[in-house]
């Protein structure tokens, strides 16, 4: 049953990833790149770690997502147009795709063939038994990584700023903009004047 | 029964297809957006199986941060990206020679 969890949501993934860079249209891109990240947290739940999987879930398939979602459909742009370098890229892509992948093959193969040794983990991060893997990773978090954690916050805190200092537009003064402290700070004094002309002479104002 | 080989072979290839991602939609920034997310996923599968078969948590916090970065590093690239296209009106790459880089 485990194997055969696996193999589905590996084979979901793989596809959904394939589908996510040839998709013609990029609103069905980001939905199958939420069909990936939905089926990579099945592979994370599948070891055992649950909060990472549902952490993916919530941050990726509901903030990243669905923000990926908000500029396709808010930009208005010829993705027909986008697509003209498709078939001229794919050689030279295809190429280094496959190089890449023989070498993180190889990689593996000599593991396979007793070459390589995957390190021992020290034992100061290893789970508590009988503790759920959320407890776990909080106990790890809030003691040995407060300081890293605490730059992740700042991280966002930075990409938060940074994102609304981008698009953030400065609205001009348009006719009819009210500016209420201008208005109370008017006095009589300074919008009229009180002339004497003499008679026939006029006003030069 | 699942061994920590499977976990990296579906890894390496999904880290593959988001490489292959950005050569082939050379010209649409969101797609390579999202091929370098998927880049991230392949990475952070494999930070969390390494962590789950070594018995050694380690992995799993830095796969948060990885999801940290990546978060931050989507919400930037789309804020530049929306900013680009009020100005120019297209987001093509080829056409990003304003600065003379």
């Amino acid at each position: 049953m485990l194997v055969f969890a696996f193999y589905l949501f590996a084979v979901l993934v793989i596809a959904s990833g394939a589908m996510v860079i040839v998709s013609k249209n990029p609103v069905h891109s980001v939905l199958w790149l939420i069909c990936a990240f939905f089926n990579a947290a099945g592979l994370m739940v599948l070891v055992g770690a649950e909060f990472l999987a549902m952490l993916l879930v919530i941050v990726y398939v509901g903030a990243v997502a669905v923000l990926f979602l908000f500029v396709v459909m808010m930009l208005n742009i010829d993705f027909a147009e986008m697509r003209a370098g498709f078939m001229k890229n794919a050689p030279l892509g295809l190429a280094i795709a496959i190089i890449l992948l023989a070498e993180l093959v190889l990689g593996i193969g000599a593991y396979r063939a007793g070459k390589l040794e995957l390190g021992t983990p020290l034992g100061d991060a290893a789970p508590v038994a009988g503790a759920s893997n959320t407890e776990n990773i909080g106990m790890l978090l809030y003691s040995d990584y407060i300081f890293l954690f605490e730059a992740a916050g700042i991280i966002l805190l930075v990409a938060m700023i940074g994102a609304i200092v981008l698009t953030h537009r400065e609205r001009r003064a348009t006719r009819g903009h009210q500016n209420i402290a201008k208005q109370n700070a008017r006095r009589p004094g300074d919008a009229t004047v009180n002339v004497k002309p003499e008679v026939g002479q006029g006003v030069e104002l | 029964m699942i061994g920590i080989e499977h976990y990296v072979v579906v890894s390496s290839i999904l880290f593959v297809m988001g490489v292959l991602g950005i050569f082939l939609n050379r010209k649409n920034v969101i797609v390579i957006l999202m091929a370098i997310e998927l880049i991230l996923l392949a990475v952070n599968i494999n930070l969390v199986a390494f962590s789950a078969f070594l018995g050694d948590l380690t992995g799993q916090v830095f796969a948060m941060f990885v999801l940290t970065v990546a978060a931050a590093e989507a919400a930037i690239g789309l804020a530049i990206l929306v900013v680009y296209f009020r100005n120019r009106g297209t987001i093509a790459v080829d056409d990003v020679n304003r600065m003379k880089g």
